[in-house]
């Protein structure tokens, strides 16, 4: 499938999905169950109304999703009481599969969630957005119900169609626009057409989620996409439109180790892919300077993208879900 | 219907609102999911669109009856009664007071409270009319009259009660009773209207003023009508207040202003106050004028007679009982809002809060959750107290001066 046909196809506005009644009558009809996951740590401020929209509108009026969970990192606030106390399972990550032992980042969150949910579609969603709606969940599940060859949906945010008409520059944040695309550029061109590759909110079905490792920090997203598109190609993505998307801008040294982990990820992803040759040593240490009283001195913060590896490979994982063996 | 019957009536639903009160929480996420969404979309006054769509949304989602967005803009749908044929209003403003510069329209849900733009006034009291047929269906309560539900446009400041007055002028069927509803503060009770006079001062200097005097600045010739304001004699009983809400002019700091403009409101309890103090006004405005040499227009901006139904109405004393059974201390005050619609027409009615809040009109409004349950079993057992008939408009003293009897339970 080239890039064209791909965005014809496979690229959605949220509207075309505001029929819940129907997206509800499809997932009956397939027999499927949904699961929200929401990774938090420290997300007091934004977590209780996340639930609340959600559990509202896609649970009680209408029943689109089945599960609706907040996996917890280890918060020092009050999220996990927040969530619980507006009606979410909460789970602390490191209460899930604990022989598998707990490692702190986003990714273990998304990565035990498969362990601990029941869905056969797993919707992830941010904790830290503003301008929460039902569409963050619907506008991406909503492209499974209907293709069912469709495997893994992202999201992305542009405008709202009404003001849509011309031409206007499309895209992602910083990190997409100044590394991720120019990586996907020089090395799977078609995957460019993803327009927010590390956009944290995505629906997926279990079969894929269960077949691919999780870098537990900055690269889950971006591993996510070269192994799915190595395993099932592009065709296997859709992406949505979810207008706008409001939460915390990030300070550029954030955005620096936010980088140098998904690097990681992705020069050893493409390594294995035989797209580069082998790799010197790779330096687990992101250096910043800042200057005090006229010295420089240096930041120094160890990254290091450790990975779980596919949970069909776990044997606690294969015995709840009665997976005989790994393939 | 006999006093004994309404007393046993009234008697019953007392009894039932602590039940009324637990059950009704089981309603907290659809409310607060509606209030969010209702919250989050800005609705500066003739802005509303937005907001009464959605509302509308959830009436057809309901499944009410006529439901429409009227000419006004105004929201409305209707949930049919069981026998009777009078219809009651349930009604609450959709629009949002302005708040200085730009705040953020993203609300903060905690545990306790939800912070956020006119979250208090008056999200909350339009979210609670979305809400309300769910609130009946959790209830299992079915009223006998007609319910009809309102979002209201274009009532606040310029709006003037466009929305209401629009409605109550265009809808085809007597109403019995209404009930306006707003966000706080739970235990308000105002079943009377002050008579209001809101308008605006505009004073234009010419462009070909040159020379060096006090005249050739806007902000000096608006100063000596402030001055002149201040000094009209403003009763104390009947109260009455002059309010000056806001002065523009000038944008720097050494070039004299060549226009500007102050907005006042006048108040009070007496009939034909309010409207002697504009005329007093309109006449400072004329003196300044011809003296100064600049042009100084008056526009008015809204114009409420003042009245109300007695401390004695039934609907009155119904909605003390209900709110004192509830441990609520009513706190009687008049309104300037959308119950002086209701009242013009001679429509009894009353206007209620639902919860408490803190920074009113601030650019971060805060409501307390716990307490809206309690408000929202106040709204339940006035409009059940209504739809047995203990409002009974013969049985009301229509003698009496209610706005006098507000002074004397202050």
């Amino acid at each position: 499938m080239n890039i064209d046909d791909w965005l014809s196809q496979n690229t959605f506005h949220h509207e075309a999905f505001w029929d819940l009644m129907a997206l509800i009558r499809k997932k009956e009809e397939a027999g499927l169950k949904i699961s929200l996951c929401i990774p938090t740590l420290n997300e007091e401020k934004t977590i209780g109304k996340e639930i609340v929209i959600f559990k509202s509108e896609l649970m009680d009026r209408y029943p689109l999703i089945d599960e609706l969970a907040v996996i917890d990192s280890g918060s020092t606030d009050k999220t996990r009481e927040v969530a619980a106390g507006f009606g979410a399972d909460v789970y602390l990550s490191a209460d899930i599969l604990p022989e598998q032992g707990f490692k702190r980042g986003k990714g273990e969150n998304l990565w035990k969630a498969i362990h601990q949910l029941e869905g056969d579609i797993i919707c992830y969603v941010d904790a830290d957005i503003a301008n929460i709606h039902p569409r963050f969940v619907y506008g991406l599940v909503g492209p499974l119900l209907e293709n069912p060859d469709m495997h893994y949906v992202k999201a992305f945010y542009e405008r709202p169609l009404t003001f849509s008409t011309g031409t206007r520059p499309s895209g992602g944040g910083r990190v997409t626009e100044i590394l991720v695309r120019p990586l996907f550029s020089l090395f799977y061109p078609e995957l460019t057409a993803i327009v927010q590759p590390l956009s944290g909110e995505y629906a997926v079905r279990r079969e894929v989620l269960q077949e691919i490792p999780f870098p537990i920090g900055y690269g889950v997203e971006t591993s996510h996409i070269l192994d799915v598109f190595q395993k099932w190609g592009l065709g296997a993505f859709g992406q949505t439109d979810l207008d706008q998307r409001v939460h915390r801008n990030q300070t550029t040294r954030a955005l620096g180790k936010m980088s140098f982990g998904i690097l990681q990820s992705f020069l050893n992803r493409a390594t294995a892919h035989g797209k580069i040759g082998d790799l010197c040593q790779l330096q687990s240490i992101y250096r910043a300077f800042q200057v005090t009283d006229n010295q420089h001195e240096q930041l120094l913060t160890e990254i290091i993208e450790e990975e779980r590896p596919p949970m069909v490979t776990v044997q606690n994982y294969r015995k709840k879900f009665g997976i005989e063996k790994a393939e | 219907m006999d006093p004994d019957a309404i007393a046993r009536h009234l008697s019953e639903i007392l009894s039932h609102l602590p039940a009324t009160q637990q059950q009704v929480r089981g309603i907290k996420e659809i409310l607060l999911a509606n209030l969010v969404m209702i919250a989050e979309k800005p609705a500066p006054t003739f802005e509303e669109r937005d907001r009464l769509n959605f509302v509308a949304q959830r009436f057809t989602e309901s499944h009410l009856q006529n439901i429409s967005i009227d000419e006004a803009g105004n929201a409305q749908g209707i949930i049919p009664g069981s026998e009777s044929e009078d219809f009651l209003l349930l009604m609450a403003h959709a629009d949002v007071p302005a708040v200085p510069g730009e705040a953020p329209t993203a609300l903060q849900v905690v545990p306790d409270r939800i912070s956020g733009p006119g979250v208090a006034d008056n999200s909350l009291g339009l979210a609670a009319i979305t809400t309300f047929p769910e609130i009946l269906k959790i209830l299992n309560i079915q009223l006998k009259s007609n319910l009809v539900l309102l979002g209201a446009s274009k009532s606040l400041g310029e709006g003037d009660l466009r929305g209401i007055n629009f409605f109550l002028d265009n809808f085809k069927y007597p109403i019995k009773a209404g009930l306006c509803v707003e966000g706080v503060h739970l235990g308000r009770l105002s079943y009377s209207c002050l008579g209001v006079v809101r308008g605006e001062i505009e004073c234009q200097l010419p462009e070909s003023r040159l020379e060096w005097n006090d005249s050739s600045n806007a902000i000096v010739v608006l100063h000596d009508i402030i001055q002149r304001i201040l000094a009209i004699p403003v009763p104390s009983h009947p109260r009455t207040e002059i309010i000056l809400g806001s002065i523009r002019s000038g944008n720097t700091y050494n070039r004299a202003p060549k226009s500007g403009s102050v907005r006042f409101e006048v108040r009070s309890e007496q009939v034909g106050m309010a409207r002697s103090i504009r005329y007093r006004i309109a006449e400072i405005a004329e003196e300044v004028a011809a003296r100064s040499h600049c042009e100084v227009d008056v526009r008015l901006i809204a114009r409420r007679r003042p009245g109300g139904i007695p401390f004695s109405h039934p609907l009155v004393q119904a909605s003390r009982a209900i709110l004192e059974s509830l441990e609520v201390k009513p706190r009687v005050s008049p309104s300037m809002g959308d119950l002086s619609a209701l009242i013009s027409r001679q429509i009894p009615g009353v206007t209620l809060g639902i919860t408490q809040g803190e920074n009113l009109h601030e650019a971060q409004e805060d409501i307390l959750i716990e307490p809206i349950f309690t408000g929202l079993a106040q709204l339940i057992g006035i409009l059940q107290a209504i739809d047995a008939g203990v409002i009974d408009p013969t049985l009301a003293d229509k003698e009496s001066d209610p706005l006098a009897e507000i002074n004397d339970t202050l």
